[in-house]
């Protein structure tokens, strides 16, 4: 569903509302599946993001997201220089995602890693600064960053869903939507759970603690 | 949010309301948030376009490749033509500087997109100026222009990648059509008629920038946009109806745009971007992001 403030905003660093509020926005969201400002960061663009990211400032954009600037955040005018200070080593790649009219012109792939966590996210920049995010590590999803997300991967037994609803009910949070996807029967079951409210840390540590649950991460809303 | 226009205008004409009323109801029913906090976050986003507007005048900025900077400037101090004491002037050059602003990584409010986003406060501000209108029929404006850019992301596409310049600077006209024709006292109906009317200004306009940069012809195609928007509105506003209602007009534009060679769609691979000028400004101006190729 379209907000009228998605559409008179974000407010922003130019140029691109796709090619630099969109991209930082995926820098955002990927953020958060190492839990922080990830140590290494391969940025792999399709389509026009690669030919026409530089203008854009997608690099930055992209660079400045994963450090946890936001669209209006001016330093993301010197996002690659705070990286190369701050450590975080990053390289840019130009690749095929796939065909034209599947792949939207404007997608990335970035493959981030902290720590010991290593994640994978698909995402593309629809335009006027909204987001699709299309897979995470290997699991096709559609997350737009319009909520605060719950995402996790676990064993696919019966009874997962209502125990990870319930403790949702526990903390008061409304569930906005829930998809459950998995490779196959058996196999990992892989969740996003979009909230209403903000959960806080105990949420997420509780989901953690299941041992059924393999991780579990909240991704921020990085909408108006 | 509403996926028509059609729509909206009968609610607005059957709650006897305005399309920003309807538009704003519609909002804090799908985000569950008050009409007073939405409005703040349209007086904030309204602030942000004054200031992009007084910065790009000023004509200090210039854009990293050179490309574009300092021309809101001449228009608004050096203007000599014939529209020269007139709205109409002062209006194509705050969209010049919004989008001076958006060259240089200045801080904008995409409205509906970054490429566009010199041709909605420059006509509304414009406008509101000449007229002596308020700040509150200002962020009602903004309501209803948001209201149209959400059908047309709806139906079409806001984006260049997808629909062309046709969906920035095209969507931007028309919702600044709009917008100023209800803040100007038009109708339901002759809002959407001032949708049609600037739209169709735009079907078949590509995204074409030079080096792929937001700069060349982005710029001056908010000035366009600008115009394009004030003869819809001036049309509307004298009751003028355009055959083909807005929903449709908004369709058109999608379908256009998907039919749209990739090179026309914001990948710098034609139109002005291939020309022989525009190619070697590419060449002297651009710098490659560093990349390995996969």
């Amino acid at each position: 569903m379209v907000s009228l403030l998605d559409i008179i905003g974000p407010v922003m660093v130019g140029p691109s509302s796709s090619h630099t509020a969109g991209a930082c926005r995926l820098g955002l969201l990927a953020r958060c599946l190492v839990g922080g400002t990830p140590e290494r960061a391969r940025i792999e663009l399709h389509g026009s993001f690669a030919r026409t990211g530089e203008g854009h400032g997608t690099d930055k954009a992209i660079v400045g997201g994963l450090m946890g600037f936001r669209p209006d955040d001016e330093r993301l005018r010197t996002a690659l220089e705070i990286a190369e200070r701050e450590g975080l080593d990053y390289q840019f790649e130009k690749t095929k995602l796939g065909e034209d009219g599947v792949v939207h012109p404007n997608t990335a792939r970035i493959t981030i890693e902290r720590g010991d966590r290593k994640s994978v996210m698909v995402g593309s920049s629809l335009g006027a600064g909204r987001v699709l995010v299309t897979e995470i590590d290997g699991y096709p999803v559609e997350v737009t960053g319009n909520y605060q997300t719950i995402v996790l991967v676990a064993e696919d037994i019966p009874g997962s869903v209502a125990r990870i609803a319930g403790i949702l009910a526990e903390h008061h949070l409304n569930i906005a939507t829930l998809r459950l996807t998995r490779k196959e029967r058996g196999g990992d079951a892989f969740m996003v759970i979009e909230i209403d409210d903000v959960p806080d840390e105990n949420v997420r540590d509780e989901i953690r603690k299941l041992p059924w649950v393999k991780w579990a991460f909240r991704l921020e809303k990085v909408s108006a | 949010m509403y996926r028509s226009l059609q729509e909206a205008v009968r609610d607005a004409d059957g709650q006897n309301k305005t399309l920003a009323q309807v538009a704003l109801d519609a909002e804090s029913r799908d985000q569950g948030r008050a009409i007073g906090e939405i409005r703040g976050a349209l007086r904030r986003a309204l602030e942000v376009m004054r200031g992009a507007i007084k910065q790009g005048l000023t004509g200090d900025l210039r854009s990293a490749s050179g490309l574009v900077g300092g021309d809101a400037a001449k228009l608004h101090k050096d203007a000599v033509g014939p529209l020269a004491e007139t709205p109409f002037r002062d209006i194509l050059a705050r969209a010049l500087a919004v989008q001076e602003v958006n060259a240089a990584m200045g801080v904008i409010v995409a409205a509906p997109t970054a490429g566009g986003a010199g041709v909605l406060p420059a006509v509304l501000t414009g406008l509101a100026e000449a007229r002596g209108l308020t700040d509150d029929q200002l962020v009602d404006a903004l309501a209803t222009a948001g209201l149209i850019g959400a059908v047309v992301a709806e139906r079409a596409s806001l984006s260049g990648a997808e629909g062309g310049c046709q969906a920035e600077t095209g969507a931007a006209a028309a919702m600044a059509a709009g917008a100023a024709t209800e803040m100007l006292g038009g109708t339901p109906t002759q809002v959407v008629n001032a949708v049609a009317l600037a739209q169709q200004g735009t079907l078949g306009l590509v995204c074409d920038p030079l080096g792929g940069l937001v700069e060349l012809p982005c710029v001056f195609r908010n000035a366009t946009g600008a115009a394009i928007a004030l003869a819809a509105i001036e049309m509307a506003l004298a009751g003028i109806t355009f055959a083909i209602p807005a929903d449709e007009v908004i369709d058109t534009m999608g379908e256009i745009g998907r039919e749209m060679d990739v090179r026309y769609r914001e990948t710098a691979g034609g139109g002005l971007a291939a020309t022989p000028t525009g190619r070697r400004l590419a060449r002297e101006r651009l710098v490659q992001i560093k990349t390995r190729d996969a």
